[in-house]
């Protein structure tokens, strides 16, 4: 008889599947994961520390750089906990600006989610779906802010600039005629609410395609269902939150428990789901598509018959129009002044909290009364997903990894941070 | 059933009169100071009791108050320099709570919550990592964020922005090697505090 041993195993951090730079050691008994070993911080970059040594505003574009699936999500929280101490209410259109971005950062991090995890498990058609859709909603983020992914759009006081009334057009090219850009170009005709409400008018019959691919698909099925199974009481104990914690049958979300923003005023459900396994945390995020399709259209609505400032006119905190600059020296100091030394923030401390795509993202920000912070920290929802994977991987197959991993929506730039 | 944070507070504030140091709501959350050989015990009570419910553990934040509330690193230390900051949530309640507790300077330790909250595990080993306090009775207590064989705890307030060493290849030797950094720390914005009320700001 040959000696039988368990060995070990090195992970990534290089593999496909690892979503970035996780690097796990696993020990193996055959193809039976004994312990997993998160190996993290392969993309450390002390946000935090940096965060320390600028002034408030120079940071919000580190908070885009987090998580960069969901980049507005981040901002704000940041920004959500720099009001907290601040004592400043954005105006209402600014809440539902963010209101309504958020939720357009939630369904591209479940697009981004759904087409790798879908990947990683073997099917790939679905990967070239989500990232259809993901495009027209980088251009939503490239028309407001001017960049695709880091968008630095939340302010302390509101949002960065009104919504914009035109889209930008494609253009013809080599590779695109006449008669294609006008195609192209036909729902870019009105304003961005226009455009993101032509989205949200054909983006659930794409949830439909998704479905008719996965939801009974036999393959899909045999992989996620009773694959990482965890209980509500461990779900708990193990800080999950978000998705991951709905799945588990808690029904616990921020935004209808402990809302900010305009959340209290719009109607939206929270699906929850029952068994805890990778299969109701896929349906679990395939209705939040739904749902935040629905929050969007709300939104659209509101923001269509309600102009109005969308960033507080205290301009020791928010910078005054360019052309007051001109004729206004009041104006021209408080340029200046925000933009060498910042505001200084009273002395205390802080945690605001929001509903990132991810699960309970949070920021807590200590202030000595200075112009930067003096603590922030982050608390990022996939720290304690991760920190939970030896648990729900083990005795499981090592393409099962494959699968948890996918499940929990890992994104390493906020778990490193 | 949601209570106040005012009642969450005399609640605490009578059930651990004695562990508690300080006890203050601002901007609505609620922060006690626990006496450092009390947490385990405060702790299990916030989870099991009926009136608090405190099931998850949200975050455990290193804080160094080494110049708080000063421009420059001061001259003196202050007497608790470290803190471990503890934030739970209480579903069932709706509510949340701040607990901090101070350390010592030379050996900032203090117990570990790993067996009443399980994911206390990352965020005490994060914690190490970043500051060094350490928490005893952690199962695994590694380095987890910085790099293999780190030296030093890079969130500490003396701890340079720039760190101590810098990586890069070496042609000769045909491998990675650490060097003494080469870059200069500058400031671009100075760090500044200003009084109450300047700019018109009230506190």
């Amino acid at each position: 008889m040959a000696e039988i041993r368990n060995y070990t195993m090195n992970f990534g951090p290089q593999h496909p599947a690892a979503h970035g730079v996780l690097r796990l050691v696993l020990e193996l008994d055959g193809e039976v994961i004994e312990r997993a070993d998160p190996h993290i911080g392969l993309l450390h970059r002390a946000t935090e520390k940096l965060a320390e040594s600028k002034p408030y505003n120079q940071s919000i574009g580190y908070m885009d750089r987090l998580d960069y699936v969901s980049m507005m999500a981040n901002e704000h929280g940041y920004v959500l906990a720099i009001e907290k101490l601040l004592g400043v209410q954005p105006p209402e259109r600014a809440q539902y600006i963010r209101v309504m971005f958020d939720e357009i950062t939630r369904i591209l991090n479940h697009l981004m989610w759904l087409g790798t995890h879908a990947l990683d498990v073997g099917a790939m058609t679905v990967f070239l779906y989500t990232f259809r859709e993901r495009e027209d909603l980088m251009d939503c983020y490239e028309a407001v802010s001017g960049a695709r992914l880091h968008a630095t759009y939340y302010r302390p006081g509101g949002v960065y600039r009104d919504l914009p009334d035109r889209m930008p057009q494609y253009e013809t090219s080599k590779w695109h005629g006449e008669k294609d850009i006008a195609r192209m170009n036909s729902n870019r005709q009105g304003s961005l609410l226009d455009f993101i409400w032509d989205f949200t008018e054909r983006f659930p019959s794409r949830v439909d395609e998704y479905e008719t691919l996965l939801t009974d698909n036999r393959i899909w099925k045999q992989r996620t269902v009773g694959i990482g199974v965890v209980d509500a009481e461990r779900a708990l104990q193990l800080g999950f939150t978000g998705p991951m914690l709905r799945a588990s049958g808690v029904e616990w979300d921020l935004r209808k428990k402990q809302p900010y923003e305009v959340y209290d005023q719009i109607d939206f459900d929270i699906p929850v789901g029952t068994h805890g396994d990778c299969y109701d945390r896929y349906l679990v995020r395939i209705e939040e598509f739904r749902q935040s399709n629905n929050i969007i259209r709300q939104c659209v609505q509101w923001l269509r018959n309600n102009p109005g400032p969308v960033i507080v006119g205290d301009h020791k905190l928010v910078p005054p129009a360019r052309e007051t600059m001109k004729r206004d020296m009041e104006a021209l100091i408080h340029h200046f002044k925000l933009f060498t030394e910042g505001y200084c923030i009273p002395k205390g401390e802080a945690y605001a909290a929001v509903e990132h795509p991810k699960g309970e993202f949070g920021v807590y920000l200590i202030s000595d009364g200075a112009n930067k912070p003096y603590r922030v920290k982050v608390r990022a929802p996939g720290f304690a997903h991760l920190g939970a994977l030896n648990e729900m991987v083990k005795g499981h197959m090592i393409a099962d990894l494959v699968a948890i991993i996918g499940t929990q929506d890992i994104v390493f730039g906020e778990i490193d941070r | 059933m949601p209570t106040s944070i005012e009642s969450l507070a005399a609640r605490a504030k009578e059930k651990f009169e004695a562990a508690i140091d300080v006890c203050s709501i601002n901007h609505g959350e609620l922060t006690l100071e626990i006496k450092r050989s009390e947490l385990l015990q405060v702790c299990r009570i916030l989870r099991d009791d009926d009136g608090f419910e405190f099931k998850q553990l949200i975050d455990i934040c290193g804080v160094d108050y080494l110049s708080y509330g000063y421009e420059e690193i001061p001259v003196e230390t202050p007497s608790n320099r470290y803190a471990s900051v503890y934030h739970l949530l209480s579903i069932a309640h709706n509510q949340r709570i701040r607990l901090r507790v101070f350390l010592d300077n030379d050996l900032p330790i203090v117990d570990s919550v790993v067996g009443i909250w399980n994911s206390a595990n990352w965020f005490e080993r994060e914690a190490f990592d970043l500051f060094g306090i350490v928490y005893e009775g952690h199962p695994d207590l590694r380095r987890i964020l910085t790099d293999y064989g780190f030296v030093g705890h890079p969130f500490r307030k003396d701890f340079p922005l720039s760190g101590h060493v810098e990586m890069r290849y070496d042609a000769d030797k045909g491998r990675v090697v650490y060097q003494p950094v080469t870059i200069k720390p500058r400031v671009l914005v100075p760090r500044v505090i200003r009084e109450e009320g300047y700019s018109g700001r009230d506190t």
